[in-house]
């Protein structure tokens, strides 16, 4: 545009485009879902802040299921490829994607993950977002189910001070109950919270590392594996 | 800073564009973001200097139209002005509102040659 009047140059014209900015993202989250759903891969994106809990919960959960079902991972952090070691002593196959400056997963890193694990028809497949509670909200990644952990060591107000994240989730899970007695941590202000954001938000209450409640979220992924 | 890799994707988008709409340069572009998004129209805007380098929007002016959020209220059956995700009808203080306005964020248009 002219900057003296305001008109447009003689070349210069409009061109409506009228696609959501996510669109390229959401194209390769699609991609991704089709894949799992052609080979019948129930996906699992586990988000969090960092220090919630999520690679111990991960282990846990594989430990218990490995024998049920075949399990992979995909792990994602800025940096190192810790988890991934951890998460491989258990047995499974696990990539490690290190995002660099980057604060999230997208569906393509996803897709490329993917090639590299081929995950088995009818398998678990974790995802194991970048410890953030702000930016992989916005990312679909093409997952069956979003899954956010909170422990009882963090805020109960995080629900709301987060809400995108808690907006997008399927379940909730709260981790680290062993230490309630220890804590100042209102569970049940932190589930309305989180409804207040979500109505149809799911809750579970757990400790990864005492066993408290892991049965329930055991029975939460064989029944979302039929039905989702 | 998720900012940064959602104009990637924008500037990948228009890239893309580009070919079949017959355009080798970006002069504006028109965004409408939701104010109940998850992107802060400032850090978009430095986000966009940084990924607009050597692309086909290089020196692009990006303007951000702001969308307000906007839910219904069940209750009281109105449409009501939201500032967040969480926020309750101002008449009846009710929850949860159903979002009908500013959750998304679109490119609306752009000025080429």
């Amino acid at each position: 545009m002219c900057t003296v009047c305001g008109c447009h140059d003689e070349q210069s014209r409009l061109i409506s485009i009228e696609q959501d900015i996510l669109s390229k993202n959401n194209r390769c989250a699609t991609i991704n879902r089709n894949y799992f759903r052609g080979r019948n891969i129930f996906c699992l994106n586990l988000l969090s802040s960092p220090g919630s809990g999520k690679t111990t919960l991960l282990i846990e959960t594989i430990k218990a299921l490995n024998n049920e079902f075949s399990v992979s991972v995909i792990e994602g952090d800025q940096q190192t490829s810790f988890d991934a070691e951890r998460i491989r002593k258990t047995g499974v196959k696990a990539v490690q994607i290190n995002t660099g400056k980057g604060c999230h997963l997208s569906a393509r890193k996803i897709g490329r993950a993917i090639d590299e694990l081929k995950p088995a028809p009818d398998s678990l497949l974790f995802i194991e977002n970048v410890g953030n509670l702000v930016c992989p909200a916005a990312f679909d990644l093409g997952e069956s189910c979003k899954v956010v952990v909170l422990s009882v060591t963090e805020g109960a107000d995080k629900p709301l001070k987060y809400p995108d994240i808690f907006h997008a989730a399927d379940l909730m899970i709260l981790n680290k109950i062993d230490l309630l007695p220890y804590v100042d941590f209102d569970v049940e202000r932190c589930f309305e919270y989180a409804r207040r954001v979500n109505p149809d938000i799911q809750t579970l209450q757990l400790s990864a590392t005492k066993g408290d409640g892991m049965n329930s979220w055991l029975n939460w992924i064989r029944q979302h594996r039929k039905t989702t | 800073m998720h900012e940064l890799s959602l104009c990637e994707d924008m500037i990948g988008l228009l890239q893309e564009r580009a070919k079949a709409d017959h355009y080798k340069q970006i002069k504006r572009i028109q965004l409408e973001v939701g104010k109940l998004s998850c992107v802060e129209p400032d850090a978009l805007i430095v986000a966009f200097n940084a990924a607009a380098k050597d692309s086909i929007a290089e020196n692009a002016a990006l303007k951000v139209n702001e969308i307000p959020g906007l839910g219904w209220c069940d209750q009281c059956a109105l449409e009501v002005t939201i500032e967040q995700r969480f926020d309750t009808c101002p008449h009846c203080n009710g929850y949860p509102l159903e979002i009908r306005q500013g959750d998304k964020m679109r490119i609306k248009h752009v000025e080429v040659i």
